[in-house]
């Protein structure tokens, strides 16, 4: 069960179809929503990442609304500095969103994106997580899951470090708001955008989505594997409000098994036995410290 | 206009001001970092009229500032060295996404080793960006280059990077005429502040094109950039009714009559004008051709002036060097000089790594060449030799 409040989407589509995303693209789908969320009250900035292509070669576009490309280590300051600029200029209402895939956000725009969030920089940055660089041929990232193969950690010697805990370390900064959601659970993930945009400050969304060009699924089980990320336990929905405060927004009683997520991707297809051990390790120990920390929250709350 | 006694640094961020930009994004870096701490200063105490924010790297600084200028603002940055190289791809990136944004760069050695002397070479490195460069001589021309490039990314919508030495003119102090706020309002209106992207105006900015869309952008670029000095002559008698000084992105020492010509660029060449009689007392005949405008390159003028009748001997002061082929200034001349009547032999004078040229071993250098003697096999004449 979901726990966060249901709203719903409007029909109309601002993005629009004939787009260059692959056959079941979860980045696509996430954008596909936030569109429908944000409307025309934001303006797009997008680093190098699938975007850069799915959003349409000139001349081109799919989105109905402006969309800035800059290059690859710059989003968040490029955001940033359009937000200050619109600010300085009168302008206090149009909203500046950055969307940028898990190279973007996790490995080369990290410096940067950790910059606007010390500086609590006015914008939105959602990191739509397809855990690798997929735009290209499916590079390893530091987003990439322990176990995985890439193209850089071909067969035998796969990905033998876990993946990096991006949303802790952006709300670390103590920014107001912090949340992961993931596309098989659209009315969470509308609510998180319609919270987001309602935040001033530096907000921070890590969307999982899935690729099955790059991880190997049948395109059908784009949803599927979304939802179970989250009932394996792999992907927590979560909120963070100020760098402290926790909200699990699903807390299964029983996790169904990983095998059920792993299993049908063909990135996973070298892990062994003791390897799956490993996964269940982390999952374990990655919710032992999320209970602990809801609990400290609710008590703290209720005192 | 009031007289003031002004570093360099000092006397940019006071430019700055007086040009009232909206958007400074800057990260702190030697010998830059003073400049970066004026506009600090003013903006912490309500005396600077735009926002000012400091960011965690120089990457940031110039992306923060491509953002500014979709939202339509004026914005300025600085750095130095280490700093603009680190900013590389996004030079490339603000010049063909045409936003007008000033920089200065404070000219410092690039490491390795560690050094803090002056060189060209961090601005030189960014050449082909598709920056305008210019490469100011004294504390007064400083400020008055940063009026006159916003005025010219305005216009242009390129941006321009203003460099000049690091110490020699960054700390230095001179006494400077500063502008009135009246005065730069007349001669730099603000822009109208209409931001060039809207979510309601749905359109896809720098977007992945194809080839044909990418050579007539490029194309495009090359052309405005180079049709740009009658604008830069017209606004040069503007500037000069208000500020009654010069502006001209060339100066000429004693070239009438001059049988050898000094080229020179940055605070250097106030060394070499300000030995020419020196230079001359035994009655030869040298002259000085500053280079301040480097980008655009006014080929057709310098042509001109160095095709002149007597001149036999061209000497190129660099403070920058392209290891394996030498000094970029003398290259550049050489380039152009090939497309002129100019039939003398192009020398050069390197100074590379932070030499200070004293008028004894400038004296020296052109004793050599007047000598006949070959540089050696290099044909560089070293300042760390001289």
């Amino acid at each position: 069960m979901i726990e966060t409040p249901v709203g719903s989407f409007t029909s109309e589509e601002l993005m629009l179809s004939g787009h260059n995303a692959c056959p079941g693209c979860g980045a696509a789908l996430v954008v596909r929503y936030l569109v429908k969320e944000v409307g025309q009250k934001a303006l797009i900035v997008i680093p190098a990442s699938c975007w850069s292509i799915i959003s349409g070669v000139v001349p081109l576009r799919c989105l109905e609304t402006t969309v800035l490309h800059c290059p690859f280590p710059a989003a968040a300051a490029v955001g940033a500095g359009l937000k200050k600029g619109l600010y300085a200029l009168g302008d206090k209402k149009t909203q500046v969103i950055v969307l940028a895939g898990d190279g973007g956000t996790f490995d080369i725009g990290l410096q940067g994106l950790s910059g606007a969030a010390e500086r609590n920089e006015d914008i939105l940055f959602i990191c739509y997580d397809n855990e690798a660089y997929m735009n290209t041929g499916m590079q390893k990232s530091s987003a990439t899951p322990y176990g995985s193969l890439s193209t850089t950690t071909p067969a035998p010697r796969i990905k033998s470090n876990p993946k990096k805990d991006i949303l802790k370390i952006i709300a670390s900064h103590r920014i107001p708001y912090a949340a992961t959601a993931t596309i098989a659970f659209p009315e969470d993930m509308g609510y998180k955008f319609r919270r987001a945009m309602e935040i001033e400050g530096f907000r921070f969304l890590h969307i999982l989505t899935p690729c099955p060009q790059g991880w190997g699924s049948p395109v059908e089980k784009t949803v599927e594997l979304s939802r179970s990320a989250v009932l394996t336990g792999i992907f927590p929905l979560l909120e963070v409000e100020n760098g402290r405060s926790y909200t699990l927004n699903y807390v299964p009683d029983n996790f169904i098994p990983v095998q059920e997520y792993l299993k049908p991707q063909k990135r996973f297809s070298f892990l062994k036995e003791e390897d799956l051990q490993v996964v269940e390790n982390e999952i374990a120990s990655t919710w032992e410290e999320l209970l602990l920390q809801a609990e400290r929250n609710k008590a703290a709350s209720e005192s | 206009m009031e007289h003031k006694l002004l570093n360099g640094n000092q006397a940019a961020a006071l430019a700055v001001k007086l040009a009232r930009v909206q958007i400074v994004c800057a990260y702190p870096i030697t010998p830059q970092t003073s400049l970066v701490e004026n506009i600090a200063e003013m903006w912490s105490r309500g005396q600077f009229p735009g926002e000012y924010v400091s960011v965690e790297s120089e990457y940031s600084a110039l992306s923060y500032l491509i953002g500014a200028g979709y939202a339509g603002a004026r914005t300025f940055t600085a750095t130095s060295c280490q700093g603009l190289a680190y900013m590389h791809e996004l030079l490339h990136w603000s010049a063909g996404a045409r936003l007008p944004m000033v920089m200065v760069n404070v000219n410092r050695t690039m490491g390795a080793p560690w050094s803090l002397e002056t060189d060209q070479l961090d601005s030189l490195s960014q050449r082909d960006t598709g920056w305008m460069q210019f490469y100011c001589a004294d504390v007064q021309e400083i400020i008055d280059t940063v009026l006159f490039a916003f005025c010219l990314v305005e216009e242009a919508k390129i941006p321009c990077m203003v460099s000049y030495d690091g110490f020699i003119l960054s700390h230095t102090y001179e006494a400077v005429k500063l502008p009135t706020q009246e005065q730069v309002d007349a001669f730099l209106p603000l822009p109208p502040g209409e931001p060039l992207v809207a979510p309601s105006r749905p359109e896809t900015i720098q977007p992945v094109c194809d080839w044909k869309v990418m050579s007539r952008a490029v194309q495009s670029r090359h052309r405005e950039m180079s049709a740009l000095f009658p604008f830069i002559r017209e606004m040069g008698k503007r500037f000069q009714q208000i500020f009654e000084r010069p502006f001209s992105p060339l100066e000429a020492v004693d070239l009438h009559e001059a049988e050898t010509v000094i080229v020179a660029a940055g605070a250097v060449s106030q060394t070499v004008k300000s030995v020419l009689p020196f230079l001359n007392q035994n009655g030869s005949r040298k002259g000085l051709l500053r280079l301040f405008l480097f980008r655009p390159l006014p080929q057709q003028e310098i042509a001109g002036m160095l095709s002149a009748a007597g001149i036999k001997k061209v000497v190129v002061i660099d403070r920058n060097l392209s290891s394996g082929t030498g000094g970029i200034f003398a290259q550049e001349l050489r380039a152009l000089l090939q497309k002129s009547s100019f039939g003398g032999r192009v020398y050069e004078l390197n100074l590379a790594g932070g030499v200070d040229l004293t008028k004894e071993m400038l004296a020296r250098g052109l004793a050599k060449i007047e000598n006949g003697a070959d540089a050696g096999e290099e044909e560089i004449i070293w300042g760390v030799d001289l």
